[in-house]
C-alpha cells in the first residue's frame, strides 16, 4: 500500500510493539504528529515539558520494562535538547530510539531555520544513527534502528528524517518483527553483523569452572549487564552454587537480591567495607557485565591485586579496557551463567564468607534527636512502600544513600544515571516507569539541586495523573560537591550553597500536586502515607542537615580500601 | 609495551558519514591519525580505509574492537609492519632554476625510481611511490634545492602472501580477544 513517510514511521513503530512514545512537537515533525492524530488508540503519546524529559522518560521506560523506549523531537533545539538524555542512555546501555525530523532536503546545509546536523552531534553517543533522505528507505531504517538498539549491548539509536520524506509517499508492506532479519537492508546487514550475542566458548567456560574449583576466596561482581540481560535468576543460582559473596555495582542493583545473605553491598567509591575489602582479599574475582569503571576500579593497578580476574561480558571491546584480566568469556550473562552453573560442582566457602561478612555490608548512619536524617527517610520509605516499588534517583548524595539503603529485588527496579551521572534524570525516568507500570508505586528520590534542573516535568506528572512520589532530600546545598569541598578543598564551599527559592510546597501546589514540608520522621511518615493513598503526584520536601555525608568514601584514583572516611 | 606506528585496515560501507564515524572514534579516544587513505574496493559498495596511529599493542586491540562495534564497519585488521607491504604516493614540487639543478634532481629521482611528472621553467614535480623511509630520504636530498610543495596520499597497505582481510571471519578464534591465554597456568 502507498502511504506517507509519517504513516510508514508509525506503522513501523507498531511492528515493533511500541505502545508509548514520549515527545514534543515542532515545525519539522508536524507531519508525524498529524498522522499520530489518527493513531491515538494504538500509540499513546506522552507530551513532556521539555525534550530532555521525554528522552529520560523513554530511557526510564526502557530500563523498567526491558523494551525499547521511544521519543520524538523536532529539529534544531528540539533535537539538541535530547543530547543529555541520549548520552545518559548510552553510558548506561539503555535501549532507546530517538526520532527527530530535520528541515526539508532542499534546505539542508543552508543554516536554515532550526537546522542542526543532529546525526553529527550524536555520533559519539549513539550506537548508530541515520539521516533518512529517501522515503523508500524509511521502513528498513526504522527496522534496523530497533534491531540495533536492543541487540547485543543495548544502547540509543537516533533516526533523523528530513521533513519532505514524512510527506512523500512510498509503498509499505507490513512485515512481522520476526521476519525483519531475513529481508531488506537488515537482512543484508545481519549476514555480516552479529545481532545475536556470541555463543559462549565452552573451553572458556570449562576453564573458568576449573578456576572456581581451585579458588578458596571467590568473589562475584554483579554489574549492569546482569540487569540489562535480565539474568537475575541465573546469577542467583550461580552465586549460591559456588557459595561466593556478591558485590553489587551501582548499575548492578536489582541484578542480585539486596537481602540475599551472600550480598556484600555496593562496591566502589561509596562501596561498603565488606565489598571493598573482599575485592582486595579475594583470590578469584568474577565480574559479570561490569566494565570496571573508575568509580569501581578506582585504581586499576591495584584492583583485586591478589586475585585472578575474570570478566564475563557481551561486549568484546570491554575486555581488558580498564583492568587487565586473566580470563574472560564473551557472551550474554544469562547464557554464560546458566552454562557455568551446570558445569561447576557445588562449593562451600564458610571461612572466607565469615571473614568477608565480619566487615559491615551496609553503612550505619547515626540518628540524631530532633532532626530528620537520610537514613530515617529511607527506612520509612522501605517500611511503608510495597517491596516492588520502583525507585528512580537523581545524582548526588541522595542517590548514594538511596542505593545503600534500599534492597533491590529485580532488574529495572532502580533507575539511576550511573555512567553519566545526570542530575535531572530522575523525574523523567520516573514518568517513563510509571507510565509503563501504572500499578506499581514509583518513588523519585532527588536532591534540591537536581530537582531544580527538570522540575518542569511535574506538569507532565500532573497532567497524566501519574502518582509519582517525589522525595526531596533538601540539604540546602549541592551536597555531593560540598562533601568533596569539605574533605578535599579545605571547606571552601564555593557556589554550592542553595539558600534560595522556590518553596517546594507552593511549587507542588502550583503544579496541581500535593506538597509537604517535613522536619522529622513522624511528619515524613504521615506525608508518605498520604502520598501512597492519594493516587496523585506528591512532593515531599525533607529538611536534611547540610553537613550529612555519604560514607564510606574512597577518593578517586585511590586504592579501594583506602577509606577517606568510614 | 611500546607505542609504535601501526596500520589498521578497515572495510566499511561506502556511504556518507562513514569516514567521519571511523575518524571520530580515533579522536574521541585520544589518538592522532598519522596517516589516512580511503578508496573503494573491487566491490563499489565497500570502501577500504587505511589508518596509521601511534599506539601500543593493547591499544590497537582495544581500538580494533571499538571499530568492529560500528555498524558501518565490515572488518578490521591490524597489519603488523613485518607482515605488510605499505606504500604511499608522494608528489614533490622542487625549485629547479637552471639546467644543472634540473639534471641533478632528475638523477636523484632516477635513483629512487621516482618519475618526473611536470616540468616548468623554474620547477620540477616528482612522483614517488614508497614507504616513509624512502620519502624521507628523497626529501632530505631535495631540501637543498628548495621544496616548493609536498603532498602525500597517505599510506595504503596489504598483507604479504595470499592472506586477505576477508579471511577474518567474525568467529571467535579470529578476534584478537578470542582464545584466552591465562597469565599463569592453573
Ligand atoms: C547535570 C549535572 N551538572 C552537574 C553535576 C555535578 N554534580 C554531581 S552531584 C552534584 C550535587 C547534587 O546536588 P543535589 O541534587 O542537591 O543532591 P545532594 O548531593 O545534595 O543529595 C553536582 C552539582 C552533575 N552530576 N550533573
Amino acid at each position: 500500500m502507498k502511504m506517507t513517510g509519517a504513516r510508514i514511521l508509525l506503522e513501523c513503530l507498531l511492528e515493533q510493539g511500541v505502545d508509548t512514545v514520549f515527545g514534543y512537537p515542532g515545525g519539522t515533525i508536524l507531519n508525524v504528529y498529524d498522522e499520530l492524530y489518527g493513531f491515538g488508540d494504538r500509540i499513546r503519546h506522552v507530551l513532556t515539558a521539555h525534550e530532555q524529559g521525554a528522552c529520560h522518560a523513554a530511557d526510564g521506560y526502557a530500563r523498567s520494562t526491558g523494551k525499547v523506549g521511544v521519543c520524538f523531537a523536532t529539529s534544531g533545539p528540539g533535537a539538541t535538547n535530547l543530547v543529555t538524555g541520549i548520552a545518559t542512555a548510552y553510558l548506561d546501555s539503555s535501549p532507546i530510539v530517538c526520532i527527530t525530523c530535520n528541515v526539508s532536503a532542499p534546505l539542508i546545509g543552508k543554516d536554515s531555520f532550526q537546522e542542526v546536523d543532529i546525526t553529527g552531534v550524536t555520533m559519539p553517543i549513539t550506537k548508530c544513527n541515520y539521516l533518512v533522505r529517501d522515503v523508500n528507505a524509511l521502513a528498513d531504517t526504522v527496522r534496523e534502528a530497533f534491531a540495533i538498539a536492543r541487540s547485543g549491548r543495548p544502547g540509543p539509536v537516533l533516526i533523523d528524517i528530513v521533513k519532505n520524506v514524512t510527506a512523500e509517499r512510498a509503498e509499505y508492506e507490513p512485515l512481522a518483527r520476526r521476519e525483519h532479519g531475513t529481508s531488506g537492508r537488515l537482512g543484508e546487514l545481519m549476514s555480516r553483523y552479529d545481532f545475536k550475542p556470541p555463543e559462549p566458548d565452552m573451553d572458556d567456560i570449562r576453564k573458568l569452572a576449573a578456576m572456581i574449583k581451585e579458588s578458596k576466596r571467590p568473589l562475584l561482581i554483579c554489574g549492569g549487564g546482569v540487569v540489562r540481560s535480565r539474568a537475575d535468576r541465573e546469577f542467583k543460582a550461580f552465586a549460591h552454587k559456588i557459595d561466593a559473596p556478591v558485590a553489587i555495582t551501582l548499575m548492578g542493583a536489582g541484578g542480585f537480591e539486596g537481602r540475599d545473605p551472600l550480598t556484600t553491598g555496593m562496591i566502589g567509591m561509596h562501596g561498603s567495607q565488606a565489598s571493598n575489602i573482599a575485592v582486595d582479599l579475594c583470590d578469584l574475582l568474577i565480574a559479570v557485565g561490569c566494565r570496571f569503571s573508575d568509580r569501581v576500579a578506582l585504581k586499576p593497578d591495584t584492583f583485586a591485586r591478589n586475585a585472578k580476574i575474570v570478566q564475563i561480558d557481551i561486549d568484546r571491546a570491554e575486555i581488558n579496557k580498564n583492568v587487565e584480566t586473566d580470563h574472560h568469556i564473551i557472551g550474554d550473562a544469562k547464557r554464560v551463567l546458566s552454562l557455568l552453573t551446570e558445569l561447576v560442582p557445588e562449593q562451600i566457602h564458610d571461612p572466607w564468607k565469615k571473614e568477608v561478612f565480619s566487615h559491615p555490608t551496609e553503612t550505619h548512619y547515626d540518628e540524631r534527636e530532633g532532626t530528620l536524617t537520610p537514613g530515617q527517610v529511607l527506612t520509612t520509605i522501605a517500611r511503608l512502600c510495597p517491596q516492588d516499588t520502583i525507585v528512580s534517583t537523581d545524582v548526588g548524595q541522595h542517590q548514594m544513600w538511596a542505593i545503600q539503603h534500599f534492597h533491590f529485588d529485580y532488574p529495572g527496579q532502580l533507575l539511576t544515571s550511573g555512567g553519566f551521572g545526570t542530575m535531572g534524570f530522575g523525574l523523567g525516568a520516573a514518568i517513563g516507569a510509571q507510565v509503563s507500570h501504572p500499578d506499581k508505586t514509583v518513588v523519585h528520590i532527588t536532591g534540591d539541586g537536581s530537582f531544580r534542573m527538570n522540575l518542569n516535568e511535574l506538569a507532565t506528572e500532573q497532567y497524566y495523573r501519574l502518582p509519582i512520589i517525589n522525595v526531596i532530600f533538601n540539604n540546602g546545598t549541592l551536597g555531593m560537591v560540598r562533601q568533596w569541598q569539605n574533605l578535599i578543598y579545605q571547606q571552601h564551599y564555593s557556589q554550592t550553597t542553595l539558600d534560595r527559592a522556590p518553596d517546594f510546597v507552593k511549587l507542588a501546589e502550583a503544579f496541581g500536586l500535593s506538597g509537604f514540608r517535613v522536619t522529622d520522621v513522624t511528619q515524613f511518615a504521615e506525608a508518605l502515607k498520604y502520598a501512597l493513598k492519594c493516587k496523585h503526584g506528591c512532593v515531599i520536601d525533607c529538611a536534611i542537615n547540610i553537613d550529612e555525608m555519604v560514607r564510606p568514601m574512597v577518593g578517586g584514583g585511590e586504592h579501594i580500601t583506602n577509606f577517606m572516611i568510614n | 609495551m611500546n607505542a609504535q606506528r601501526n596500520t589498521l585496515a578497515v572495510l566499511v560501507d561506502n556511504e556518507a558519514g562513514v569516514l567521519s564515524r571511523v575518524a571520530r572514534l580515533f579522536s574521541g579516544k585520544g589518538y592522532n591519525i598519522e596517516s589516512l587513505a580511503v578508496g573503494t574496493t573491487d566491490d563499489p559498495r565497500v570502501s577500504r580505509i587505511t589508518i596509521e596511529v601511534i599506539a601500543d599493542e593493547k591499544q590497537i586491540r582495544l581500538l580494533s574492537n571499538q571499530l568492529r562495534k560500528l555498524i558501518c564497519v565490515h572488518s578490521v585488521k591490524a597489519l603488523k609492519p613485518q607482515h605488510a607491504i605499505r606504500r604511499e604516493l608522494v608528489l614533490i614540487k622542487v625549485l629547479a632554476e637552471d639546467f644543472g639543478q634540473r639534471n641533478e634532481i632528475i638523477q636523484i629521482a632516477n635513483i629512487f625510481r621516482a618519475s618526473i611528472i611536470d616540468v616548468s621553467k623554474s620547477s620540477l614535480t616528482i612522483a614517488l611511490i614508497g614507504d616513509e623511509s624512502k620519502a624521507e630520504a628523497i626529501q632530505n636530498l631535495l631540501k637543498e634545492f628548495g621544496i616548493l610543495e609536498l603532498v602525500r596520499t597517505g599510506m595504503v597497505a596489504l598483507e604479504r602472501g595470499q592472506y586477505t582481510i576477508d579471511e577474518q571471519t567474525k568467529e571467535k578464534g579470529e578476534f584478537d580477544y578470542g582464545k584466552n591465554v591465562l597469565r599463569e597456568g592453573l
